[in-house]
C-alpha cells in the first residue's frame, strides 16, 4: 500500500520534533559546546578544542570501565537471548495459562530499576538474604561486597532475572505470528521437532530476535542504576561500568569539560556497535525471508 | 505442536517462573519482619508478623511524599507523550513526506543514548530555565525516550487501519479533530492503551535523571530509598516495604494490557 506523499504532513510530526529538540538537540548542543573548553568558572572559559578528548581517550580507568562494559554486554546476550528463546518456545500459547504466564514474566520489567538492585542486595547477603544465605549453608564462600567474581556473578544473575522476559515477550510474539499451516505442512513432511525450530520458527523470530539482540545490547550498556544500589560499584572498581563512572565525572568531580568529552564517545560508541549489530543480524538471516512485519 | 517434550518444557518454564518469583518472595517475607528477626534470625517466613514497616511509610510523609512525587510527574509524562506522539504517529502511518525516514530513525537515536550522556546538559539546561526541582522537569526528561518509543508503537498500531476509513470520514463531510477523536482514536483503543503502559512503565522505573534532576519537592520514590540505605544504617524491613510497594502500580496496570502487550512489545521497541 503506497502512502500519499504531502509535506504537509511536517505539521503533524512538529510537536514531536519540538519536543525533542529541547530535550535532545539542545543538550547534545551544549555537551558538545562543553567538551571543546575548559570551564573554571560560570563566567570564565577557555576554548581548548581536542584537548579534553585526547585526555579521555588516554584515560585508562576509562579503558578498564570500557572492556568491563564489553564482557558485561556480551555475557548478558550469550545468556539471555538463548535462554528467552527457550521461555518463548515452552511458553502456552493460549488460554488463561498464556495469560498467566505473560504477566508472571512480565513482573520484573515493571519493577523500578533502584528496587530490582535492592531486591537483590537483600536477597544475595549473606547474613540476611536467601540466596546469601543458602550458599554459605552449602559451604560456598560468597560474598558480593567482597569478592569481585561474586560481585559479578550477582550483578550478572541479576540483570538476566530483569531482562531475559524481554526477550521471551518479544519471542513470544514472533512465534504467534507463524500461521497453523506452516506446522501442519511441517507435520506431512514428518518434521522433527528441531528441523521446525530450526526452519520455521528461527527465520520467523529474525526480525524480533534483531530487535531482541539490539535493545539487550544498548540496555546493558547503559546498565547504572542496578549495580550502582547492589554493589556500588565495588568491590574496588571491579563492578563500575560506563555510565557510573560518567557519572561520577559528571556530577561527581563536575569535570564539565572532560564529562563532556566521555559522553560524546559514549554515545558515539552505542551508534556504532549498534550499526554493526543491526547490519550483521540483517546479512546473517537474509536469504529466509522474515513474515515477522516491523515498522520500517 | 507435537506432545512428545511438552513436559521437559513444562518444567523448565515451572523452574524460569520460581527463579522469578523466589527473590519477590524473600522481599515480601522482609518486609513483614521486625529488623531485629531480619538480621538475627534466619526464616522461611515472618516469625512475629508486622505491618510496622508499612505504617512507618504511610504515616512518614517523607517517605509517601515520594511516591505521591513518582506518580505525578509519570502521569504527566504518560499525557505529554500520548499527546505529542498522536499526531505524529499519523503522519508518519499516513504519508510520506520530505525528511520521514530520517526523522524516523533520529527518534530511534534517542531512545539509543545513556540517559548518563544527557545528565550533564539537563541539569545545567533545567537550572537555567528554573525548572530544577519540579514534577515537569523529570516528566520532561523522561519524554526523551518515551515520546520515540510512543511514536513507534502507535505508528505501529495505526498502520494497521486501513486509510479508506480515513477517506470515507473526510467524504462524509467530518472535520479532521472531530474524525480523528471520535472515529479514530476509538479503533486504537489497544494501541493507545499499550502506549500509556510502556510510557507508564519506562517513567516508573527510570531513576538516575529523575534523581538528578530533583532534590526535595519532587524527590521520586527511589531516590528516598537509596538515601534511607546509605544513611540510618540499614533499616532493611521499611527498605523492603518501600521496594514492595513500588510493584503494586505496576502489576495493576500490566493486568490491563495483558493481551496486547506482547504485540506493543514487538512492535514498540524497534
Amino acid at each position: 500500500m503506497s502512502k500519499p506523499y504531502n509535506n504537509k504532513a511536517w505539521f503533524f510530526i512538529l510537536p514531536v520534533f519540538a519536543c525533542v529538540a529541547f530535550s535532545a538537540i539542545l543538550p547534545l548542543m551544549t555537551v558538545v559546546n562543553y567538551s571543546v573548553q575548559d570551564i573554571i568558572s560560570p563566567t570564565k572559559s577557555v576554548f581548548v578544542g581536542l584537548e579534553w578528548f585526547r585526555q579521555t581517550m588516554r584515560d585508562s580507568e576509562l579503558h578498564d570501565a570500557l572492556l568491563r562494559q564489553v564482557i558485561f554486554s556480551l555475557c548478558v546476550l550469550l545468556l539471555q537471548i538463548p535462554l528467552g528463546v527457550a521461555l518463548a518456545l515452552a511458553m502456552p500459547s493460549k488460554g488463561w495459562k498464556s495469560s498467566a504466564a505473560l504477566v508472571i514474566l512480565s513482573m520484573p520489567l515493571l519493577i523500578p530499576w533502584n528496587v530490582v538492585g535492592t531486591i537483590w542486595q537483600i536477597f544475595g547477603r549473606a547474613d540476611i538474604g536467601l540466596g546469601g544465605h543458602t550458599l554459605s549453608a552449602l559451604g560456598v564462600a560468597y560474598n558480593y561486597t567482597a569478592s569481585p567474581i561474586d560481585a559479578w556473578l550477582t550483578v550478572l544473575l541479576m540483570d538476566v532475572w530483569h531482562w531475559t522476559p524481554l526477550v521471551a515477550l518479544l519471542g513470544f510474539a514472533g512465534l504467534r505470528s507463524i500461521p497453523d499451516a506452516y506446522y501442519q505442512a511441517a507435520q506431512i513432511d514428518g518434521a522433527g521437532r528441531w528441523a521446525v525450530f530450526r526452519y520455521i520458527q528461527l527465520p520467523k523470530m529474525r526480525g524480533v530476535l534483531t530487535i531482541a539482540v539490539l535493545l539487550r545490547f544498548m540496555d546493558s550498556f547503559m546498565i547504572y542504576t542496578e549495580p550502582f544500589v547492589v554493589t556500588g560499584g565495588g568491590p574496588g572498581n571491579s563492578t563500575t561500568f560506563l555510565s557510573q563512572y560518567l557519572t561520577q565525572k559528571a556530577v561527581g568531580q563536575f569535570d564539565l569539560g572532560p564529562a563532556a568529552a566521555f559522553s560524546l564517545i559514549y554515545f558515539l560508541i552505542i551508534l556504532l556497535f549498534c550499526f554493526v549489530l543491526y547490519s550483521w543480524m540483517q546479512s546473517a538471516g537474509s536469504g529466509s525471508k522474515s513474515a515477522v512485519e516491523t515498522p520500517p | 505442536m507435537n506432545g512428545a517434550n511438552r513436559l521437559p518444557r513444562a518444567m523448565m518454564l515451572a523452574a524460569y517462573v520460581a527463579f522469578t518469583m523466589i527473590p519477590l518472595y524473600w522481599m515480601v517475607n522482609t518486609s513483614l519482619k521486625t529488623n531485629e528477626e531480619i538480621t538475627s534470625v534466619f526464616s522461611l517466613w515472618p516469625r512475629a508478623l508486622t505491618w510496622s514497616n508499612y505504617h512507618t511509610i504511610f504515616t512518614d510523609p517523607s517517605w509517601y511524599s515520594g511516591y505521591l512525587n513518582s506518580m505525578l510527574y509519570v502521569a504527566m509524562n504518560t499525557v505529554f507523550s500520548l499527546l505529542v506522539a498522536l499526531p505524529a504517529a499519523y503522519g508518519f502511518s499516513r504519508y510520506r513526506f520530505l525528511g520521514d525516514k530520517h526523522m524516523f530513525f533520529w527518534l530511534l537515536t534517542n531512545r539509543m543514548t545513556p540517559p548518563a550522556v544527557f545528565l550533564l546538559p539537563f541539569f545545567q539546561l533545567y537550572s537555567t530555565v528554573g525548572l530544577m526541582d519540579t514534577h515537569l522537569a523529570v516528566a520532561l526528561s523522561h519524554m526523551l525516550f518515551n515520546v520515540p518509543l510512543a511514536v513507534w508503537i502507535l505508528e505501529g498500531f495505526m498502520s494497521g487501519i486501513s486509510s479508506e476509513i480515513d477517506e470515507t470520514a473526510y467524504i462524509d463531510g467530518f472535520s479532521f479533530p472531530h474524525f480523528f477523536i471520535r472515529i479514530f482514536l476509538p479503533l486504537i483503543k489497544a494501541g493507545v492503551g499499550v502506549t500509556a503502559f510502556f510510557c507508564f512503565m519506562f517513567s516508573w522505573v527510570e531513576l538516575l535523571l529523575a534523581r538528578t534532576l530533583t532534590s526535595v519537592n519532587a524527590k521520586p520514590i527511589g531516590a528516598i530509598m537509596t538515601r534511607t540505605v546509605s544513611a540510618s544504617g540499614m533499616d532493611w524491613g521499611t527498605l523492603a516495604a518501600a521496594g514492595v510497594l513500588t510493584l503494586l502500580p505496576g502489576m495493576l496496570v500490566i493486568w490491563f494490557v495483558r493481551n496486547h502487550v506482547a504485540k506493543g512489545f514487538a512492535m514498540g521497541r524497534v
